[in-house]
């Protein structure tokens, strides 16, 4: 049996300091390849609609005719389908995630 | 005899991080029987199968579960792989052993820290969940995703990593390994953990089997049973023995998840030893035909994916048994006989993911 077994951890954590962000103060850092929110360059895009097709939660509308790209920020899942779909590649993948929101939100382009 | 009474465990309970509702009739402190009922979180995720091209569900099947969603993902693709015969390439298979490994690992530390909690030491928890947090980092850093990797892809995995990362992982894995091995001696060796683990809960070996245990309580019963040994992905290459206990309680099971901790760091690091380059994936076309069942190891045990399809797009229809239904049963026969105050140790012991078992 033995006892207090964490004191060494104790006296670890005392002279290192907390390991925890303070986060609204200090920005979060995020990895390169961190899939957060789908960007698009409008003027690229040939609106063949095959992100709309491949997209599992069928948060991307695109209508031809109208030259417009809409995407609901609540649906998208941040998978990346629809980036590694796209034939022309004018979509990407931000590190940073969509603001919050406590309403359902389009965000729509136009070219 | 005295008088019986019935008291009702969760489905909000401060232990619980998922709804399990649990009649538990006692008699004084000591538990009689208990009476399970679960389907506070049906999704319908099986039936959503008829409705998702077989490509697409990759995703649903990989958002099952929150901490083992990989192997979720990758237990499906196998499913399907093998309906369409599809050889996947080599690399691959090992990149997919390395991230079930790195969940494996994730999800066993989560499980530390919230079984400390439970017996109430929470310094061990904090530890603990500082120490998963490196983990999704290298997560984060090698899929995109946190918990939800997105990886796994019908033919091969969705990402690569380079030589150099994985030195880097490597070497960041190790020194993971040795405060790994310190939270584990904590848990091991210090007597108040003792005093709540040992001898609690206690599962033979032949009601384990009889019961249809899966996973670290099966192992812990003495039973050798681990999936991976079948050499799914690259695991019949990397060549491992299970972990297995024979106490069958409480502390046997904590002791087979921080033995298994140490195996998956040297899994990892054969896996990155024996990897050669190579494509990651490979293009599949056509549609699944045929009927298949896929096991797979995840940290709570074996689940098995049903997949019958039909030539068409769409699977006809597809069955998930999860480890936690699994083993809800082995934990009815392990409540009757203890105390009360034990009985959240002892749900948590089973490492339940309610969400899983209910899909």
């Amino acid at each position: 049996m033995k006892f207090l077994l964490m004191v060494k951890s104790v006296v670890k954590n005392l002279v290192r300091g907390p390991v925890t962000e303070r986060y609204p103060f200090v920005p979060k850092k995020f990895f390169k390849g961190t899939r957060g929110q789908v960007l698009i360059e409008i003027k690229k895009c040939i609106f063949c609609g095959l992100c709309q097709r491949k997209c599992p939660s069928q948060a991307i509308v695109v209508t031809k005719d109208k030259k417009n790209w809409e995407i609901d920020r609540l649906r998208c899942v941040s998978c990346a389908a629809c980036v590694d779909v796209c034939p022309v590649k004018c979509l990407a993948m931000d590190t940073k995630y969509a603001p919050c929101s406590d309403k359902r939100y389009k965000d729509a382009f136009n070219a | 005899m005295s008088k019986r009474t019935i008291v009702p465990f969760g489905p909000q309970h401060p232990v619980l991080p998922e709804p399990i509702h649990l009649d538990l009739v006692l008699e004084d402190e000591k538990v009689v029987e208990a009476i399970p009922s679960i389907g506070f979180v049906h999704r319908g995720l099986e039936k959503l199968v008829e409705k998702r091209d077989f490509i697409d569900f990759t995703y649903v099947a990989e958002r099952i579960c929150g901490i083992c969603s990989f192997i979720h993902g990758l237990t499906y693709c196998m499913a399907v792989e093998e309906l369409m015969k599809i050889e996947v390439p080599e690399r691959a298979q090992y990149l997919r052993t390395i991230w079930s490994e790195l969940s494996r690992i994730h999800s066993h530390l989560l499980w530390l820290g919230l079984t400390a909690d439970a017996f109430g030491f929470e310094n061990l928890f904090m530890q603990s969940w500082r120490l998963r947090e490196y983990i999704l980092d290298i997560i984060e850093e090698t899929t995109g995703g946190r918990v939800i990797f997105g990886s796994a892809k019908i033919g091969g995995v969705r990402r690569d990593i380079t030589p150099e990362k994985l030195d880097e992982i490597l070497k960041k894995i190790r020194s993971y390994q040795k405060e790994m091995l310190e939270i584990g001696s904590y848990f091991l060796e210090d007597s108040t953990v003792k005093h709540r683990l040992q001898g609690i809960g206690i599962l033979s070996k032949e009601d384990a089997q009889a019961l249809g245990a899966v996973g670290p309580m099966l192992r812990a019963s003495g039973v050798s049973m681990d999936i991976r040994m079948m050499g799914y992905a690259a695991y019949g290459k990397v060549g491992f023995a299970p972990v297995v206990e024979t106490a069958g309680d409480s502390y046997a099971r904590c002791k087979v998840r921080i033995r298994e901790l140490d195996q998956s760091v040297d899994i990892i690091e054969k896996c990155v030893q024996q990897m050669k380059e190579g494509p990651v994936e490979i293009k599949v076309t056509g549609f699944p035909n045929g009927e298949f069942f896929a096991r797979s190891e995840q940290p709570r045990g074996e689940v098995i994916y049903y997949a019958k399809a039909n030539g068409t797009k769409f699977l006809q229809r597809m069955r998930v048994r999860t480890p936690t239904f699994a083993n809800i049963t082995p934990l009815l026969s392990v409540l009757k006989g203890c105390q009360l105050a034990d009985v959240p140790i002892l749900v948590l012991t089973i490492d339940p993911c309610i969400s899983c078992a209910e899909r």
